[in-house]
């Protein structure tokens, strides 16, 4: 009669505590051309259940334990994987043996390649790894073709699966591209303050020492267009030369000085020195900021059959971007003017606590420190 | 990092997206421990188990020796609190898995298999398609009873309570009766009423009084009477059995009155299970812990590695998470509204009410303040966030 409150008990602690993990592998698979290659990490824990790893029954598995048995490992978890590209298979054979760490523990890391007798556009993956003993086990795979990643999960009911390699059109890849360059000059706050630092005086003209409004919208209008376009010629030039390879400078020096430039352009609003020639403060220093650019472009990875494309969609998405902070900041800079307001809190102040900030970040890059955590 | 402006998240996304795939390596020595597992080898648990294993190995088509089997590992994923032996325990049912009219024991195992991975719409198939059989199977009575509580359908959990009345103990009776009127308007006297029970019963098995304990506790703190629940608490802990359902509900007790210093030593040796994690991360946060950030960047990853598989189980758990740590209450509250809709129980209220009441839109909270509404449960907590989130005098 116990046993049903028993029962009771198990059901609602279940339904709480649904901890540690339930067993995932994680398959990484690569294909360019006829060449298959991957990496699958396998849970310890999971390995030993299947074949047994702790040889010396301590309840602990070591590298040595682990070492001793990688040639069955390899045989078990390879006999439960097929790769086949347009139904030709390619035989995967282990090429190193790693260890990694993942949110439930140690994983065994099978580096394999497999390769084809040709290239195909149809890959099929079989995978039967550990179901006959948990059906619960989930193969969790990351295809990777043509600079494009997909994901698929390989369970029980789903243990083989064919994957179209078509290569992304190439609108979709120019868009993907493109909407990257948007969103880093957005979250790209150096850019952003950099930008504003050489705007914010556009509404403004100096006489006899001091700031006063200008008259008219054209004034302003042209004075931001040479700006944001010499910025943009600027960092185009040498986002491409970087992208491409021409010219390497590094990060670290690259990054500082981009800093810099955003402390001067900054400093150049409280103690004037180029008031008619920001234009060429805006090119100067954006051949900097195109290296920063090209960083980002680097962490994305160019497709090397469409590198043109996708440098010309990021650097088109990036002024896009530049022109949406323009078209909101320049009414709104323009209307306000004639201010005290705009002249000494936003403009003084302003460029006050962004050559502040960009000083912080200068320090943090030159010398690797960290300051403010972002 | 200077593209990471939203520092904190961004630092987060980061530790959780290394802690997900971190680089691999070759260790140093062969000396060097990769992994702790669960059981030594010739641990008797892991003994009794393999014996198992190995007659089934022999005899896989023996329903006895299966079902002792999937029994066996069914109890460690409850003790271990690990999901693992779940899979495990349903291997050892495989050549039965997937029939239509398996035995019913076989129904029976399965329903408790499914309702662990919240399939409840399925357990509850296979549990009527086993008291069709067996009307009075008091086992598949109690699991459905159980089932239709926390789905929050409170007469078909009455019902059953009352079907297995004449074949079980009058305390049995009086725990399946009293939860269910616990959550519907008549808290105190149940509370006092399963107490008198339990007291009045001579011999209650240790498993049977912690899971009373435990239920009386959150009956006393609903009713916000702290003293009252900190006493069964205590006693349940003083039964000294490793018990992840008690220490959750213990903690967030002691979490609601800002005794978080408790929590960090309480759950200290408990962050592989992730509720407790969950717990361990939000009083280290409310008290700027040493252990916060690492605890915080674990946790991430643990939901992340959960949703890589599909794996929604964690819902509940994970917006408050997101409320409280990652301060994200859109994502919090999509998460505790699609938890709602399996599981309806105080703490799943609770998770949508808080994260409605961060957005203050008590709109999105209307099925849970219909539901508080219709059973008219007595929760202090509950009732002041919805008194928060519905100011009295305004429209509803």
């Amino acid at each position: 009669m116990m046993r049903a409150l028993l029962f009771a008990l198990l059901a609602f602690f279940a339904a709480l505590a649904a901890a540690h993990k339930p067993s995932d592998s994680y398959l990484g698979v690569t294909v360019a051309g006829d060449a298959v290659r991957g990496q699958w990490d396998i849970a310890l824990r999971d390995l030993d259940f299947a074949i047994g790893l702790d040889s010396n029954g301590n309840g602990e598995i070591t590298w040595g334990e682990l070492r001793a048995r990688q040639s069955e490992i390899d045989a078990y978890a390879l006999s439960r994987l097929t790769v086949a590209l347009d139904g030709n298979a390619c035989q995967p054979r282990v090429t190193e043996h790693l260890v990694d760490n993942h949110s439930d523990g140690a994983y065994a890391v099978l580096r394999f390649e497999a390769p084809c007798a040709k290239a195909g556009a149809v890959l099929t993956l079989g995978y039967n790894l550990f179901f006959d003993l948990d059906p619960q086990h989930k193969g969790l795979l990351r295809l990777e073709f043509d600079g494009a990643t997909r994901t698929a999960i390989f369970s029980p009911d789903a243990a083989q699966q064919r994957f179209e390699l078509t290569k992304p059109s190439r609108i979709t890849q120019f868009f993907d591209y493109g909407r990257e360059g948007v969103w880093h000059i957005w979250i790209g706050f150096d850019h952003i303050l950099f930008l504003l630092s050489l705007l914010l005086p556009a509404v403004l003209v100096i006489t006899h020492h001091q700031w006063r409004a200008v008259e008219r919208f054209k004034t302003a209008f042209w004075d931001v267009l040479k700006i944001v376009t010499a910025f943009t010629v600027a960092h185009s030039i040498t986002l491409s030369l970087a992208a491409l390879g021409v010219i390497s400078l590094p990060t670290r020096l690259t990054e500082s000085a981009i800093a810099l430039s955003v402390v001067l352009a900054a400093l150049n609003n409280i103690f004037p020195l180029f008031q008619r020639r920001r234009w060429m403060v805006a090119f100067g220093f954006g051949l900097i900021h195109g290296f920063g650019f090209a960083s980002v472009l680097a962490d994305l990875g160019l497709p090397r059959d469409a590198l043109l494309l996708a440098l010309v969609g990021f650097n088109l998405g990036v002024e896009a971007g530049q022109l949406a902070i323009v078209a909101v900041f320049l009414p709104v800079a323009f209307g306000l003017r004639r201010s005290w307001f705009y002249r000494r809190v936003v403009l003084i102040g302003g460029s006050a606590l962004i050559s502040l900030l960009a000083a912080v970040w200068f320090v943090e890059r030159a010398f690797n420190l960290k300051v403010l955590g972002f | 990092m200077k593209y990471c402006a939203y520092a904190a998240l961004c630092g987060v996304l980061l530790a959780g997206t290394v802690a997900v795939a971190a680089a691999p390596f070759v260790p140093r020595t062969d000396d060097e421990v990769l992994e702790h597992l669960p059981f030594r080898p010739n641990d008797p648990v892991v003994r009794e188990i393999n014996g198992l294993r190995r007659q089934l190995a022999e005899n896989p088509q023996n329903l006895q020796i299966a079902l002792q089997l999937a029994r066996s590992y069914f109890a460690q994923a409850g003790g271990q609190s690990d999901p693992r032996y779940v899979g495990y325990a349903q291997a050892a049912l495989k050549p039965w898995w997937d029939m239509a009219q398996p035995p019913a024991a076989v129904l029976l195992m399965r329903a408790t298999l499914r309702q662990y991975g919240h399939d409840f719409t399925n357990a509850l198939a296979d549990l009527d398609a086993a008291l069709k059989s067996n009307p009075a199977d008091i086992d598949a009575l109690s699991l459905r009873a159980d089932i239709n509580l926390v789905t929050g359908d409170y007469a078909t959990s009455r019902q059953d309570c009352e079907r297995m009345a004449p074949y079980v103990t009058a305390l049995t009776n009086a725990g399946c009766i009293t939860f269910i009127e616990g959550m519907t308007g008549r808290a105190r006297q149940s509370h006092d009423a399963l107490l008198a029970s339990m007291n009045r019963t001579k011999t209650v098995n240790p498993d049977q009084r912690l899971w009373i304990l435990t239920r009386l506790a959150e009956m006393a703190w609903r009713l916000n009477e702290p003293a009252l629940a900190e006493a069964h608490f205590k006693s349940a802990l003083a039964l000294n059995i490793a018990d992840g359902f008690l220490l959750a509900a213990y903690a967030d007790f002691l979490i609601d009155y800002g005794r978080l210093q408790e929590v960090l030593v309480l759950l200290k040796d408990w962050s592989r299970a992730d509720p407790l994690l969950l717990r361990l991360t939000l009083a280290g946060q409310m008290t700027a812990a040493k252990t916060f950030p690492e605890h915080q960047v674990a946790l991430a990853a643990r939901y992340a590695a959960a949703r890589m598989r599909g794996d929604t189980t964690h819902e509940q758990e994970e917006s408050r998470f997101s409320l409280v740590v990652m301060k994200q209450p859109q994502e919090a509250l999509r998460l505790a509204l699609s938890n709602w809709r399996v599981q309806r129980e105080p703490r799943d209220a609770r998770a949508v009410l808080e994260a409605a009441l961060a957005l203050k839109d008590a709109a999105a909270a209307k099925p849970v303040l219909d539901w508080m509404a219709q059973t008219g449960i007595e929760d202090w907590y509950l009732r002041r966030l919805a008194a928060q989130l519905v100011p009295a005098g305004a429209a509803k």
